[in-house]
Order: structure tokens, then C-alpha cells, then sequence
């Protein structure tokens, strides 16, 4: 516990364990560039976090994050259970706006736009931002009717592009052979693995900017989570993806950043291999080995 | 708790459940067995020749030829006893007058009895009512009217300390000595020749039309009625209600007021339903004016404002029940509050709505204290649907309340009553199995 009050005196205000440099608009720049083998420099931040919190209530949830998101690439958030995670990642595609009494301070912007400023389309962003959830939970519809109701929604009729976005949307997904002779089937006779899949070709299929994903293969056996994984991979490059995650090996294996939170404030935020190899906190490094959380 | 003892909790409350399913299953049993055997009596009777000439005559069915023959061999049959009446009446006139005075009252009974059974003499001229057209059509009600032209009631007074008792005194003695005195046992022994029943199925009740108030034919009016007054009802009930219903779940919020709102809607289900019917006949009626009098319109709002709290309290409980990740799913892929309603919300929460909207749709069909101000008459013709809009119609419940209490030949026509009985609860038993078999087919295709 005497960590957790001094993580929070320590860092409690402000931005902490990022560069000066990462802070700046523009690029961010991170000290170790070999990791996965390809420069991360250069590339485009694309969500912007400055100050930003989220309460719930007079409780803040998220207290005063300040980092920048690159473009498409993977950047796993974790931290111990309650510390803000998911609220952080809801608060991208505006999902809290459906609890009530949930209110946001500081800026948080998706491509330069302000997204908590008045006016912004939320149905237009949440098509900009996909999100895949804990628990897989397709309509009680068929795999089709799944993965077409996104394209639908946004105004889309003719039945042979639907098919095509359907296709390769499930392609993307790797789902595509399991379930093209079934595509009239009820999705909830899939399986969980295959649910999940099945969730995020149903985000891919309106095309989004971003990817969120919340602790998508928690509910999910190893072999589906390998798979999730290999999909996780195949997707990075084309899509910015923010991936919750309690599992330290998923998110060293899938990500190309890490941002570490703790009681809502967001401790350590660099490279994965920066991360788990030399953490800067110590309550990152006691997270990371399991001392706690 | 020790093992034993749980042991026996366990099992004595085992044993009170099944008890109770037992007892309950006993009371359906005794109270619907009554129901399907009475009931049935209207669609699978002994007709006689006259229900057969009736057929011909007023629907048009029946093979002619055969019933011509038939009522032929009847008429031969019923030759002797026109006999004895008319010998009789020759005889009467030159009886002395004190004599005549007496038996002449006696006679017009027996006669107007055996009219009632046989229908007009050969060559009488025909009546106007088509009661009077044909003799009885049933084989029960045969021999009720023979009994009754066998032994006359009376009732004796001689001890004033108790109640009359009645006493059958066989008519045979009244006539003894006259013509008329054979025509009893010859009536008795001959009843089968004269009026020729035959196991007869009559499908035909429920759609046929009402002749002579109820006394032929079948309930086809009263099964329109129903039929209107009840989808009538729903139409107006069930958009009201899943909106209501909808807006109560996903918009309204917790204020006070709503709460209130909603406290109101459970209250609205426990009002008695004649206090509807009487709001419907002051607000539709007279002061709305939806129609001039009673009409199948004003009924089904008035049956609709009967069951929206139903439909409401059903239709939110299901809506309510739609997991929050549909939603959460939908509104991350760009639907707005509406569209997820719609494509998302309303398709799970079908089952319980249907369900809710069938059960609701029993409940209307069966309602009669809402529909006696508003919408029902006793005697009607099918009306068309466009009809519905300014008329009254004839409904089941209704009707079978006034069969009971207001017919003026109540016995005659028991089974017409018994009948829509029948009719009302297969109906209802029905709907309740297809809200069975609906929330089952669809919770079934939801779920994978
Ligand atoms: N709807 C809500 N209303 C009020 N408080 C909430 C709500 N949702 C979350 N919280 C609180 O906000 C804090 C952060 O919750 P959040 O769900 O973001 O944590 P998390 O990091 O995702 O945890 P987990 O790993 O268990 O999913 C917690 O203290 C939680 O109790
Ligand atoms: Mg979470």
C-alpha cells in the first residue's frame, strides 16, 4: 500500500514518465527504436491525451493522463484491476457518455479534432473508432447480419457491396473459412473465440480509424486467444489499436507501446520492450513482476 | 443444520409442491371438464328431422331429395296423433259445457306443446317467427317438450309450513275417456319414428349466422365481434404500449414524476374492469364522440385502455431485459439511441412483448363489463370490418352473459350458450399456447 500513496504523490499531477520531447505535438520519439524490428520515430500521433481525466461522480477514474497515441500501431494499456483502464478507453469512442453521471476534464483529441468539444458527431466518431469488448457480444442475429449491421446503420442498402464488405471483413478477421458455408447461421452458435472474432470483423466493417479493444480475449481459451493475437498482428499497420490487457505476456507479445496506469494515473508510458525490459518507476516494475495488482 | 434434517426439509417441501401442482391440475380439471362436455353438446348433438329441414331451409345444406323422403316418413309417423287431435277437437264441441270449459284450457296447452315439438300441422298457415317454422331440432330438447306434454306441473300448497311441492300428474289422466287419451302413450311409443334423431357434427356453429335470437344457427356474429373488439383493442394498445414502454426504460430517466407515471400505470391495471367500461361509454362515447352509440370502436379503446398497463408493465420488463452489451455493441458501431432501439432493443426484447401482447389479446377477447356500455349487442348480424367504425356488434362474453340471464327461452337454447363458452376458452387456451409456442420459437432463434 505505502507504494500506491507514493505513486500517487509522486505522480499524482501532470504527465509522468514520458520524454519531453513525446510531449510535444508532432512526432514522439522513443529512446530504444529495435523493438519488433522497425523504427516506431515518425510515426503520427493520432490520439492526443493532455490532462485529461474522467470521474465518475466526484470520483475520478482517470486522473490527468497526458500521452500521445501513435498512428497504427498496437498500444496495449494496462494496471491493476480498477484503475482506469477500461474508463480511459471508453472515453475515446465516447462510450461513457451512457452513465450518467460520468464527466471528463482536460482535452483528449482523435486526428486533431477535440472529441469532448460540442460539435462533434458521436455516431460519426464511434464509426471512426471501433471497439471489441470483454466479453464477446454479437446481436442475436445471423453471422451476416452481424458483421453487415455497422455498413447498414451508416446507410448502405445494395445487398452485393454489403456481401463484399461481409467477405472481407470477416477475411480481415480470419473467420472468413470457419464460417462462409454458415454465413445465415445464428452468430451465437459460434463459439466464444469465434464470437470474438466475429466482434471485430463486425467493428472492421465500417471501416474504422482506431481499434479498441478491452481485455478482448479475457473470456477466451488459449488457443483462441492465439488466435486473437495472430489477428491483433495482422491488423497492426492498417488500423491504430489500444488494447486493454491483464495478461503482461499478450501485451509484451501484441504491442508496440505500453502505457501503464495505476489508481487512475497513468505512471509509465514508453515502448513495450522499453517497458518490460527497463521499466523507469518502480511501481511499473513492481506491476510488471508481479509484485502487485 | 444437520444433514437429516435438511434431508427432510427438503423433501417435505418436494412433497407440497407436487401436492399443489396435483390439486391444481384437480380444479382445471373439474372446472374445465363441465365446459368441453356442455360445450361440445353445441357442435356434436342428435338432430332430428326438423334440424335436418331447418338445414335445407334456411343454409341451403343437406341432400333434398333425402330429407324430402325423410320428413315424409316423419309425417307418416306423426299421421295418427294429427288424428286423435282432430277426432278430439269434434269431440270437444259436443261435450257438456262445464266439461268443455275445463278440458278446452287443458288442450290448448297439450297443443301448443306438441307445436312446439312437431312444428305447424300439415296445412296450418306458417308463422312468422322461425321458431315457430319448425318443431324441435334437438333430441334433448325433444324429450324435455314430450315430458312436458306427458305430465303437467303442479305444484301442491296443502301444507302451508313448507315450500309447494311439485307433482307430475301424467296428462293421460286429465284426458281419460276422451280421443285425446291414446295420444300420449302413442306420442311416448312412437317419439323415435316422428322425429328421427340422428347423431348429427355441426362444425358449421361457429361460422354460421344467428336465426331468432340464437334459437338456430350458430354464433358466427358473436365470433366477429370477439374477433374485432380484441385485434381492435391491440391495435391501439400495442403501439402505445411498447412506446410507453420504450420511453419508460430508455428515456425517462428517475425523476419523481416518472416514478409517479409509472406508479400510476399499476394502479390503471388494478381498476376494475367495469369502471372501464363506464369510462369508456363517458369518454369515448359521450364525450369524445367517437360514435353516435355504442360501436366496436369505442369497445376496442375501451378494451385497449384495459390492457395497455399489461402491455406496458410486460413490454418494459423486456426491454429492460436486453443485456446492456446489445446495446453497448450497437452504439460502439455508430447507431444513435433510436436505431439501436429499433434494430437492436426491440428484436431481443420480442419474446416477452409478444408474449405480453397474446396473453393481453386473451384477456380482451374475454373482457364483458368493458364492452356492455360501449360495444355489445345481443342480437346483431355480422358486420363488416368498415362497419366496426359506427356499429354495435354481438361479442362472446357478452352474449354469454345474456343468454344466461335474459333470453326469453333460456332452456332452449343452453347449448348455444354452453357453446360460446366452449368456444371463448378454446379460444383463449389457444391464444395462451401460441404466446407459449411464439416466446419459445423466438427466445429459441435469439439464443443459437
Ligand atoms: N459506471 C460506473 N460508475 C461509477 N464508477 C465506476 C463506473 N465504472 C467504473 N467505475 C469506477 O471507476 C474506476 C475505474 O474503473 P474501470 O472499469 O475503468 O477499471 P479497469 O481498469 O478497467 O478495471 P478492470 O481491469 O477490472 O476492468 C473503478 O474504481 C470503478 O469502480
Ligand atoms: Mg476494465
Amino acid at each position: 500500500m505505502g507504494t500506491a500513496a507514493e505513486g500517487r504523490n509522486e505522480h499524482g499531477e501532470g504527465p509522468v514518465a514520458i520524454s519531453g520531447e513525446a510531449q510535444r505535438p508532432g512526432h514522439i520519439r522513443i529512446g530504444i527504436e529495435d523493438f519488433r524490428d522497425e523504427p516506431l520515430s515518425g510515426r503520427r500521433p493520432l490520439i492526443l491525451s493532455r490532462n485529461f481525466s474522467v470521474y465518475y461522480g466526484t470520483a475520478a477514474a482517470v486522473r490527468d493522463a497526458s500521452f500521445d497515441i501513435p498512428e497504427k500501431l498496437v498500444t496495449a494499456v494496462i494496471g491493476p484491476s480498477g484503475c482506469g483502464k477500461s474508463t480511459f478507453l471508453r472515453a475515446i469512442n465516447r462510450m461513457n457518455d451512457l452513465i450518467p453521471r460520468c464527466r471528463v476534464e482536460g482535452g483528449l483529441s482523435l486526428d486533431g479534432q477535440d472529441l469532448y468539444s460540442p460539435q462533434v458527431d458521436v455516431v460519426a466518431l464511434r464509426k471512426t473508432v471501433g471497439m471489441v469488448f470483454q466479453k464477446p457480444n454479437p446481436f442475436p442475429k445471423s453471422i451476416f447480419d452481424n458483421v453487415a449491421y455497422g455498413p447498414r446503420i451508416h446507410g448502405m442498402s445494395d445487398r452485393g457491396r454489403l456481401a463484399e464488405i461481409v467477405e472481407h471483413s470477416l477475411k480481415r478477421a480470419a473467420l472468413w473459412d470457419e464460417v462462409k458455408d454458415r454465413l445465415g447461421d445464428n452468430a451465437l452458435g459460434l463459439s466464444g473465440g469465434q464470437q470474438q472474432r466475429l466482434c471485430i470483423a463486425r467493428a472492421i466493417a465500417v471501416e474504422p480509424k482506431v481499434l479498441l479493444m478491452d481485455e478482448p480475449a479475457s473470456a477466451l481459451d488459449p488457443r483462441s486467444t492465439a488466435r486473437i493475437e495472430e489477428l491483433i498482428a495482422e491488423l497492426r499497420g492498417e488500423y491504430t489499436i489500444v488494447i486493454v490487457t491483464h495478461n503482461m505476456q499478450q501485451a509484451a507479445r501484441v504491442s508496440d507501446l505500453t502505457a501503464f496506469f495505476y489508481e487512475g494515473s497513468l505512471i509509465e508510458f514508453g515502448e513495450t520492450k522499453q517497458i518490460f525490459t527497463k521499466p523507469r518507476e518502480r511501481q511499473t516494475e513492481d506491476y510488471i513482476t508481479g509484485r502487485f495488482g | 443444520m444437520e444433514l437429516k434434517t435438511r434431508t427432510m426439509l427438503d423433501r417435505s417441501f418436494t412433497a407440497v409442491g407436487i401436492l399443489a401442482i396435483v390439486l391444481m391440475a384437480l380444479s382445471l380439471v373439474v372446472l374445465l371438464q363441465p365446459i368441453f362436455v356442455r360445450g361440445a353438446g353445441a357442435f356434436v348433438f342428435r338432430g332430428t328431422i326438423e334440424y335436418r329441414e331447418l338445414r335445407l331451409e334456411l343454409f341451403g345444406r343437406g341432400d333434398a331429395a333425402k330429407v324430402k323422403a325423410e320428413a315424409a316418413l316423419a309425417e307418416e309417423a306423426r299421421g295418427p296423433v294429427y288424428e286423435m287431435m282432430e277426432a278430439f277437437e269434434d269431440e270437444l264441441g259436443e261435450m257438456e259445457p262445464a266439461l268443455r270449459r275445463e278440458l278446452r284450457g287443458e288442450y290448448r296447452e297439450v297443443k301448443d306443446l306438441i307445436g312446439d315439438l312437431l312444428g305447424p300441422r300439415p296445412g296450418e298457415s306458417r308463422p312468422a317467427l322461425i321458431r315457430g317454422q319448425f318443431g324441435r331440432t334437438r333430441w334433448d330438447r325433444t324429450q324435455a317438450t314430450l315430458h312436458h306434454i306427458l305430465y303437467r306441473e303442479e305444484y301442491d300448497h296443502s301444507d302451508q309450513s313448507r315450500m309447494g311441492v311439485k307433482i307430475l300428474k301424467p296428462r293421460s289422466e286429465i284426458f281419460a275417456g276422451t280421443a285425446l287419451e291414446p295420444l300420449f302413450g302413442r306420442l311416448e311409443a312412437d317419439i323415435e319414428r316422428i322425429m328421427r334423431p340422428r347423431w348429427t357434427v355441426y362444425w358449421r356453429f361457429l361460422f354460421d349466422e344467428s336465426y331468432d335470437a340464437h334459437f338456430f344457427g350458430g354464433i358466427w356474429p358473436e365470433m366477429l365481434g370477439t374477433f374485432y373488439l380484441a385485434f381492435g383493442a391491440m391495435l391501439f394498445a400495442v403501439p402505445l404500449g411498447i412506446i410507453t414502454a420504450v420511453y419508460l426504460a430508455e428515456y425517462a430517466g428517475e425523476s419523481g414524476f416518472v416514478s409517479l407515471l409509472r406508479t400510476c400505470i399499476s394502479s390503471l391495471a388494478g381498476v376494475p374492469s367495469i369502471v372501464f367500461g363506464l369510462f369508456g361509454l363517458a369518454f369515448f362515447i359521450n364525450t369524445v364522440g367517437v360514435s353516435s352509440g355504442k360501436s366496436v370502436l369505442a369497445g376496442s379503446m375501451t378494451l385497449a385502455l384495459l390492457v395497455l398497463p399489461t402491455v406496458i408493465r410486460a413490454s418494459e420488463e423486456a426491454v429492460l431485459a436486453v443485456p446492456r452489451t446489445y446495446k453497448e455493441a450497437a452504439m460502439s458501431l455508430g447507431a444513435g439511441k433510436w436505431h439501436t432501439i429499433v434494430s437492436v432493443i426491440l428484436p431481443a426484447a420480442m419474446p416477452g412483448i409478444l408474449t405480453s401482447i397474446i396473453i393481453s389479446l386473451g384477456r380482451a377477447a374475454g373482457e364483458t363489463a368493458p364492452i356492455i356500455f360501449t360495444a355489445a349487442v345481443s342480437v346483431g348480424r355480422p358486420i363488416a370490418f368498415w362497419q366496426a367504425l359506427g356499429q354495435p356488434s354481438p361479442a362472446l362474453p357478452w352474449n354469454i352473459y345474456n343468454l344466461a340471464t335474459e333470453h326469453e327461452a333460456v332452456d332452449e337454447i343452453r347449448h348455444v350458450q354452453y357453446g360460446m363458452v366452449l368456444t371463448l376458452v378454446v379460444m383463449v387456451l389457444l391464444l395462451n399456447l401460441t404466446a407459449i409456442i411464439v416466446r419459445a420459437r423466438i427466445s429459441k432463434k435469439l439464443r443459437g
